[in-house]
């Protein structure tokens, strides 16, 4: 029975010849995730249910990342818990602030995530390693807690999306116009249940940075996980981050599929996602320049490098508009640290921006930039759901880099 | 097992954001979450809801963040049952692993009132709108699944030995 890439990688953790679409199966898993909110559920499900030891250290990943650096006492409290139970277990991969980052542009840099592999997070977005050809999901607490205490997990096996890329994507039109132009296809729920495959001539012009953010809003979509074939640009990408054997999938070529899309790169327009779902997509030069209050440049889905390069050349020499605030957050220290070595950092400061740690914060209304009643913020980041920045009065509308950087210049919804 | 209660009903896409917003979880305390239950797209609903209400959502509720704050919540809440037309996965997941009973039935879904008085048959897997005078069969869950409600929740079933 033919199969696709992620039916491939849980056929393969499962021990099994083949799989298909609707079966059960129980699978190992590669890497076990959690962050500051929802380790310390797992934590405490842990150790209810008796558990008194992980099934191994090296394979649980704990990122301090959305409260952090500690936003007030209870938040603090929630990351002493997970740092007693990382210490208490010898959990080596513990990020906590000032070494860690946003978990999902973390990982990858930290090479822990490779093709093949299969990987379960305590966090939504856990979908992002798809990019680089893993079998990628979010779960919830309990699934940690399991996770970390069996080293297994169980899965109903998807069935699968296919898109076929090809052409390129023109001048700042990047990863995030394109996953917004597809969400906008596909509707909120449109891959409900089902992984969504990537693949075709046009992946040779995404980087790594763009199909990192494109698998990352995969879940806007409903999925259950997004994944790429795997080229020499992800082998070039891991070869200095993953030194551990691997093995990348590919499709057969008579897979069956739920649907088949194909996706003109070079067709895509900056697209913007206006309130309050991410798939209330629209081309940004069609929608009559919305009037701002805030701009957030960061997240997992736009904190990394390439993101703030792209900010930085459209903010160089500039200045944010009046009335308008400007917060650059980049995902991870080493991010961090480049944009200090590259003069980004100086370019940002001197546009009138805020240059912050790498945190989470605003993404999800937790801190460093919370929104107003009936303010109005340009995000690079993935959900604009009522109330997710701030105020249930505020709006958030999803865009890329280059679309958020120029409304920070002009004080409205515009792109270059 | 059996429910019975009145409806809060909602519309499609019901995020966990607005189950609980992410302001509130920097505590795992359910008591604490349930006093902001539903708070951003229902204000009043904690203040209303009483035990053995149930939760009607349209298509792909409990969409958006993995928090299981959220299923908790609601749970903490008092809620019997969510009854939607389809959820997404990981609250799905999450919901069964906790011991949050959820049904997928499409029909009821659309049809039910807010305020109807509702009964569920888990074992028979009907629903019944005794307000409206109507019945409605939901979609049956996997054997293994049906497991892990029975022995209240994802870990205990481990403990005991039964995933697939």
């Amino acid at each position: 029975m033919a199969m696709t890439m992620s039916q491939k990688i849980l056929a393969r953790r499962a021990g099994l010849e083949e799989v298909t679409a609707g079966q059960l199966v129980r699978a190992k898993v590669d890497l076990v995730l959690g962050n500051d909110i929802t380790s310390p559920v797992a934590v405490n499900e842990f150790e209810k249910a008796g558990f008194d030891r992980v099934f191994d250290a090296e394979k649980i990943v704990m990122v301090m990342d959305h409260f952090t650096p500690n936003k007030d006492i209870k938040a603090a409290a929630q990351c002493k818990q997970c740092r007693e139970f990382a210490a208490k277990h010898g959990i080596g991969r513990f990020y906590d602030s000032g070494r860690a980052g946003v978990e999902h542009a973390l990982l990858p840099e930290e090479g822990l995530a490779a093709p093949g592999e299969l990987i379960i997070g305590a966090d939504s977005h856990t979908c992002t390693y798809g990019a680089l050809g893993a079998f990628s999901t979010g779960v919830g607490s309990t699934d940690m807690a399991a996770g970390m205490a069996t080293g297994e997990t169980w899965f109903k096996v998807p069935e699968a999306l296919r898109f076929n890329l090809r052409g390129r994507c023109g001048g700042y039109v990047s990863g995030k116009d394109v996953i917004l132009h597809i969400i906008g296809i596909t509707g909120a729920d449109g891959a409900l249940y089902k992984s969504m495959e990537f693949g075709g001539e046009g992946m040779g012009s995404l980087s790594i940075d763009d199909r990192l953010c494109m698998a990352n809003m995969v879940v806007e979509a409903g999925a259950k996980n997004g994944v790429f074939e795997v080229d020499g640009i992800t082998r070039d990408y891991i070869s200095d981050k993953v030194t551990r054997g691997y093995e990348a999938f590919a499709p057969d070529a008579n897979a069956r599929y739920a649907g088949v899309f194909d996706i003109d790169l070079s067709a895509v327009r900056p697209m913007a996602a206006f309130p309050h779902s991410p798939d209330n997509v629209k081309a940004v030069g069609d929608a009559g320049g919305v009037g701002i209050d805030q701009v957030v440049i960061g997240s997992c889905t736009n904190g990394r490098l390439s993101d703030m390069r792209t900010a930085a050349e459209i903010l160089k020499g500039g200045k944010v508009a009046r009335g308008v605030r400007c917060i650059v957050i980049p995902a991870t220290q080493r991010v961090f640290l480049e944009c200090i070595r590259l003069g980004y950092a100086e370019i940002f400061v001197r546009a009138g921006c805020v240059f912050n740690t790498p945190t989470c914060g605003p993404c999800l209304g937790g801190h460093t930039g919370i929104l107003a009643e009936g303010e109005r913020c340009v995000a690079t980041t993935n959900r604009n759901f009522v109330g997710r920045m701030g105020h249930t009065g505020s709006e958030v509308y999803l865009a890329s880099p280059a679309t958020a950087a120029h409304s920070a210049l002009t004080g409205k919804l515009s792109c270059p | 097992m059996q429910a019975r209660g009145f409806v809060h009903k909602y519309g499609d896409n019901v995020d966990t954001d607005v189950i609980i917003p992410a302001r509130y979880l920097n505590t795992s305390d359910v008591k604490e979450l349930a006093a902001h239950c539903m708070e951003d797209i229902d204000a009043k609903f904690s203040e209303n809801v009483r035990r053995g209400d149930i939760i009607v959502g349209g298509a792909n509720f409990g969409c958006g963040s993995s928090r299981e704050h959220a299923p908790a919540a609601i749970k903490e809440s008092g809620i019997a049952c969510v009854i939607a037309e389809t959820f997404a996965r990981i609250f799905y997941r999450n919901a069964i692993n906790i011991g949050l009973p959820i049904l997928e039935c499409p029909a009821a879904a659309r049809e039910i009132r807010k305020g109807d008085e509702v009964q569920i048959d888990f074992d028979a897997g009907t629903v019944t709108d005794l307000t409206a005078g109507k019945s409605y069969k939901a979609e049956p869950f996997p054997d293994f699944i049906k497991e892990i409600i029975k022995s209240g929740g994802l870990l205990k079933s481990i403990s005991k030995g039964i995933i697939p």
